[in-house]
Parts: C-alpha cells; sequence; structure tokens
C-alpha cells in the first residue's frame, strides 16, 4: 500500500473508478481498490451490529425515561393498573419477581432432563439413532411459542390440574404448594412446565456438545480402572463439562426470562404481590407477558410505563446473557478445545 | 504358600467379576433414568404434534387458505386465513431482506478480516444479542419510530426491522461457522493467481460454502417466522388484506393465532344458521397447523440443501 492513495480509496466507494486504480497498480499488496472498500463495508457491517444494540438500550432508555421521573399521581392516572401511591419501582417489582420465579422453576425442571438427554445421545443412545434422537429433541426448538401457549391453554393445563390439586393437599405445608389451588391450573407452574420443555432444546444442545468433546482418554482410563458406565460419566463427563452446562442454563434462564406468548396464554395475572404460592391463580405475571397484555389499549404515559418495564427486563435478561457468555469464554481458553 | 496363591486369585476373581451389587444397581438405576429424560421429553412433543394436526386437520381447507377475516363476527366460519399468510410472507421476507446481508457480511468480517478489540466485541456482542427478548425488539421498534412518526405508528415493516433485530445474529453465528469451514488452501490458491481479496472472498469462499450458508439463513427464518410477541406490538392486529409493508397494520398468522385464541367462544342465538361455537378455537388450530408445516418445511429444506449441495471437501 503507498501513501499515496490511501487517503483518497475510502472515499470513493462507487465501484468502477476504485477497480480501475486496482488494476492499474497490479504488483504489490491486495488490499487496495475495491478490496478497501469491501472491508470498510464488511468491517460497517459488524460495527452496525454494535450500534443496534447501543441504539435498542438507548432508544429504550429514551422513551422510558418520562416514567422514570413521573410522579406517583401521574403514573396512577395515566395507567389503570397502578393504584394510588405506588411508585414505579413498587409496581415493576412484583413483574420482576414473577418473571425471575417462573424461569427458577423452569430452569429447575428443564435442567437435569436436559442433562439426561445429553447424556443420553452422547453416551447412552445406539451411536447410529443418536443423530436422529438428536434432530427430534431439536424439533421442540422448531414449534413457535404462540403454539405452546395455545397447547398450554387447551391441552396441559386440564391434564396437570390434578397433579396440582394432589401436590396442594399433600405438601400443602411447602411454602410453593401452598394457598388454594387454583380450580382451572392456569397458574405459574403450569406455565413453568411449558417454559421448561421450551429450553429443554437449548440446554440439550449445548450439554450434548461439551459431553462429546470429553476427552477419549479420560473416559477410557475410568473404564480401565474398574468404573461402571454411571461412574465413568461421573468421574470423567460431568466434571468435564460442568462449565458448559452451567453457561447452557443461563442461556435456558435468559430465553425462559423473555419467554411472552406461552406466558400470555396460560396464567391468570395478578399484580402488585409478592407471592410463592405458584399453584394459586391470579397471583403473579412476568414482565414480558405483562407488556404483551397491555400494550395494545396503552397511550400516553401507560407506553412509557411500559418501556421502562422492558427496559428492566432488557438489563436482567443481558446480564444473565453475558455472564453466561463469559463462562463459556472462560472455559474455551481453559481446556483447549477450539 | 500355595492356599495363599490360591487365596489371592480368588480376591481377585472375585474383585473382576463381581462388582460390588450397589454400583451395579446404581449404574442401571442412572441408565434408566437417562432413557427416561428422553422419554419424557419426547411426551410434549407428541402430544403437541398430534393435538396440532386432529384440532387442525378439520379445520384447514382451500376456503381457509384463500378467505380472509374481512367482515367475519361471531361464529361465523367462512372466514380464512390468507391476510395472515400474505403478511407472515411480506414480513419475514422483509426481515430476510434487511437480515441477510448485514449478518453475512458481519460473518465474512469476523472471519475473513476481524482482528482486534472490534472483532472481539462484535463476537461477544452478537452472543449476548441471541439472547435479546422478542417483545424487547418490539419495543425497541416502536421507541424508535413513535420518535420520527408519532405514537400511532404501526405497520409491516415496522416487525420486520423487529424480526431482523432477532434474525442477524442467528445469521451471523451460523454464516461465521460455515464460512470457518472452508479450507485456508483455497483462499490461498486464489490469492496465488492474483485474484484481489474481496473477489476471492465473493467468487470462492462464499461460492464454497454457499449450501452451508443457505441452510443457516432457511433455519435463521425458520426461527423467526413463527414469532409472535414483537409483532403484536409493533405491528398490530387486522382482519383485511393488507400487502403494504409501509402503510397500515398487518397480521401475520402467528399474531392470527394469538387473536382468534383470545376471542374465545362464540355465542350463538338458538336460530342462526352458521354458527360455530368454537370457531375462533379451530381457527387457531388450523393456523397453527399451517404455521408448523411451514416452519418444518423450511427446516427439512435447510438440512437437505446442506446434505445435497455440500461442496466434497474430502
Amino acid at each position: 500500500m503507498t501513501t499515496t492513495d490511501s487517503p483518497q480509496l475510502p472515499a470513493t466507494p462507487k465501484g468502477p473508478p476504485s477497480r480501475a486504480t486496482a488494476r492499474r497498480r497490479r504488483s504489490g499488496d491486495t488490499e487496495r481498490g475495491f478490496s478497501r472498500v469491501f472491508r470498510w463495508i464488511a468491517t460497517g457491517a459488524g460495527a452496525l451490529i454494535l450500534a443496534t444494540l447501543a441504539a435498542v438500550a438507548l432508544f429504550l432508555l429514551l422513551r422510558a425515561w418520562p416514567a422514570i421521573t413521573a410522579s406517583e399521581e401521574e403514573l396512577s392516572s395515566a395507567v389503570g393498573r397502578y393504584p394510588e401511591g405506588t411508585s414505579l419501582l413498587e409496581f415493576i417489582g412484583p413483574l420482576i419477581f414473577g418473571t425471575l420465579l417462573a424461569a427458577v422453576l423452569a430452569l429447575a425442571l428443564a435442567t437435569p432432563v436436559a442433562m439426561g438427554i445429553g447424556l443420553f445421545i452422547s453416551h447412552y443412545a445406539p451411536r447410529r439413532l443418536a443423530q436422529v434422537l438428536g434432530y427430534l429433541v431439536d424439533l421442540l426448538a422448531a414449534i413457535p411459542s404462540v403454539v405452546y401457549g395455545l397447547w398450554g391453554f387447551l391441552v396441559l393445563a386440564p391434564v396437570v390440574k390434578p397433579v396440582w390439586f394432589w401436590l396442594g393437599d399433600n405438601f400443602g405445608w411447602f411454602p410453593l404448594f401452598a394457598g388454594d389451588v387454583s380450580a382451572t391450573g392456569k397458574v405459574l407452574a403450569t406455565v413453568s412446565v411449558v417454559l421448561a420443555v421450551m429450553i429443554l432444546p437449548i440446554i440439550t444442545a449445548v450439554s450434548r456438545e461439551v459431553f462429546l468433546q470429553t476427552p477419549k482418554l479420560h473416559e477410557e482410563a475410568a473404564l480401565a480402572l474398574g468404573a461402571t458406565r454411571w461412574e465413568m460419566v461421573r468421574t470423567a463427563v460431568l466434571p468435564f463439562g460442568r462449565s458448559g452446562v452451567i453457561s447452557a442454563a443461563m442461556l435456558g434462564l435468559g430465553r425462559a426470562l423473555g419467554e411472552t406468548m406461552a406466558v400470555l396464554m396460560i396464567i391468570s395475572p395478578g399484580f402488585l404481590v409478592y407471592s410463592l404460592q405458584i399453584l394459586a391463580g391470579a397471583q403473579h405475571q412476568t414482565i414480558a407477558a405483562y407488556i404483551a397484555l397491555d400494550f395494545a389499549e396503552a397511550t400516553g404515559l401507560a407506553v412509557n410505563a411500559l418501556i421502562a418495564t422492558g427496559l428492566a427486563l432488557f438489563l436482567i435478561t443481558m446480564a444473565v446473557n453475558m455472564i453466561a457468555r463469559a463462562i463459556v469464554a472462560r472455559r474455551k481458553e481453559f481446556s483447549g478445545a477450539n | 504358600m500355595s492356599t495363599d496363591t490360591m487365596d489371592t486369585t480368588e480376591r481377585t476373581r472375585a474383585l473382576l467379576t463381581s462388582s460390588e451389587p450397589r454400583r451395579k444397581a446404581v449404574d442401571r438405576l442412572m441408565t434408566v433414568l437417562i432413557w427416561a429424560a428422553f422419554v419424557v421429553a419426547m411426551i410434549p412433543l407428541v402430544s403437541l404434534l398430534w393435538t396440532v394436526l386432529v384440532n387442525g386437520a378439520g379445520r384447514v381447507s382451500l376456503d381457509f387458505l384463500t378467505y380472509s377475516m374481512r367482515g367475519i363476527f361471531g361464529g361465523d366460519p367462512s372466514g380464512g386465513i390468507y391476510h395472515a399468510i400474505m403478511g407472515t410472507l411480506i414480513i419475514t421476507g422483509w426481515a430476510a431482506l434487511i437480515s441477510v446481508p448485514v449478518g453475512l457480511l458481519t460473518a465474512i468480517y469476523l472471519v475473513e478480516y476481524g482482528r482486534g478489540a472490534l472483532a472481539r466485541s462484535v463476537t461477544f456482542f452478537v452472543d449476548v444479542m441471541t439472547g435479546i427478548p422478542s417483545i424487547v425488539a418490539g419495543l425497541f421498534v416502536v421507541a424508535l419510530m413513535t420518535i420520527f412518526l408519532g405514537p400511532g405508528a404501526r405497520f409491516g415493516i415496522m416487525g420486520a426491522i423487529a424480526l431482523s433485530v432477532l434474525m442477524i445474529p442467528v445469521v451471523v453465528r451460523s454464516c461465521e461457522e460455515m464460512l470457518k469451514l472452508v479450507p485456508n488452501e483455497l483462499r490461498e490458491a486464489s490469492y496465488a493467481l492474483g485474484v484481489p481479496k474481496w473477489l476471492t472472498i465473493i467468487r470462492v469462499v462464499l461460492r464454497t460454502s454457499v449450501a452451508g450458508l443457505t441452510t443457516g439463513i432457511l433455519l435463521a427464518v425458520a426461527r423467526v417466522i413463527g414469532e409472535t410477541a414483537p409483532l403484536l406490538v409493533a405491528v398490530g392486529v387486522t382482519d383485511s388484506i393488507n400487502l403494504n409493508a409501509f402503510e397500515g397494520r398487518m397480521t401475520t398468522l402467528p399474531v392470527f393465532i394469538y387473536r382468534q385464541y383470545s376471542q374465545g367462544m362464540a355465542t350463538c342465538r338458538e336460530d342462526q344458521l352458521n354458527c360455530v361455537v368454537d370457531i375462533s378455537y379451530q381457527n387457531a388450530w388450523g393456523a397453527a397447523l399451517v404455521l408448523i408445516i411451514v416452519v418444518m418445511l423450511l427446516n427439512i429444506a435447510g438440512r437437505l440443501v446442506n446434505r445435497w449441495f455440500a461442496p466434497k471437501l474430502r
């Protein structure tokens, strides 16, 4: 690259002239003429993604600001659901709590099963079937969330209702199962089951990959010492895959936190309460479902309040995802994989 | 001496042939549990697909696919999903039109040019971006557009922008993987012939990986085609056919399903002809069947493209 042509080339993004210059100076560096323009275009696309993410945060904050700075009276007069004398924080708090509760329960249900499936596909299933079976689990991820909602509302809720009654009758002393069991089955527990099914394929996909990466020598060493298959898995595969499974679970958590339709269509919502009673109706609502429920009718300050709620969701999921990605990145450095 | 040897042999044999029964039992129990985990995961899949098939198959007909819901009220069963199908095609098409160039170019940047802090942060934030909740993407577009166009703005292209916020990271991820698979020897051979880098990328790298790229893009489309929440927020709902993405509300299949679901049971007068009480649920199931078929076709097409057109590198 000569110093004379470097300033003028990025300034001429049109194809033909820069291509002509490239043809004129054929010898030397390949990085000039349209190559240079192309590099700028590609770099620009990369930068555009960073800009988009920044814009998401910026515009949400910009539109949420009026609600954040509004007084309690203004909020309660603009938004139907705000009772007198409730600050934005007092209103969003229970929503965040409901979101976290649903997501954590879903995670608790899904992680053991997903690890089981991951092990099943990587170490237990017949070799030839493994790929097909893995594809079947991936199909769960392909089903749109609105169909999950429809299914959860019309099929799953009636089916699990007797189970919730049984849990309420026999384990009512346990805080999660306390309270009056809802007669409709449209409660947070049902939502968590559906969310668990939805995040299952994500956790499975990642943990399957990590389990497959276990060094063959570790496994064979364990077997040579007389370990049974489970002992081999416990001593060689699981420790190797631990951080991978943790980050997979975090990714699943991120997805469960942001899921809208399944929650919206199944739950009978309740506001302004911090409640652990996952079998009782009208006790919880999640942020995403609340936004979808109220957005169509909202005007003025109510829209700002909804966007402020969305901003809270955005920050929570960003934090969860960044932690998950940081774990993955750290693992890459240590394990020597890739 | 000889009894001693006998003893040792016996003991060793005992150790080798019969490990403790508890260990074996635990091993068997875990095997059963791990198989059970897989079976448990298949129950919802089978139940869901079966329910959609049984409930939807009765509703899907030529009329259902070619009529809109304009002027359909109550239990009238003569409506259809034509407007939703067209809305889905238009909005998803625009989303793909925005996401594919940006996503592909970013992948090219990461694989061919990416060095240093910018590349590292792009990789990291693309990963983080995959986790943006879909409804937040919808809110972002509304927040952006209402600043320029006033509070009531709802039209198709807004939904397409929201979908591309969700789709771009998926495209980047899968395209990046595919471009990394192209062997360096091909690039070097091309440079050795004096081909400039941009032409090498377009004519050698992209052409070698075109099957994988197509797969990645089809799977990304399949992922966003089922999105509901961002469209509910950014595009709104309509019962009529609207083919213009730049004006007026639109309906897509997932939003149609939600709308029918939220209408619930219809009330029929006794003397009313042509009235079905649970018609909205039937409509929802019918649309769900169509949507699932579309998503499955996209998935299968993606995998087949990769299998049939992948270059034989070895």
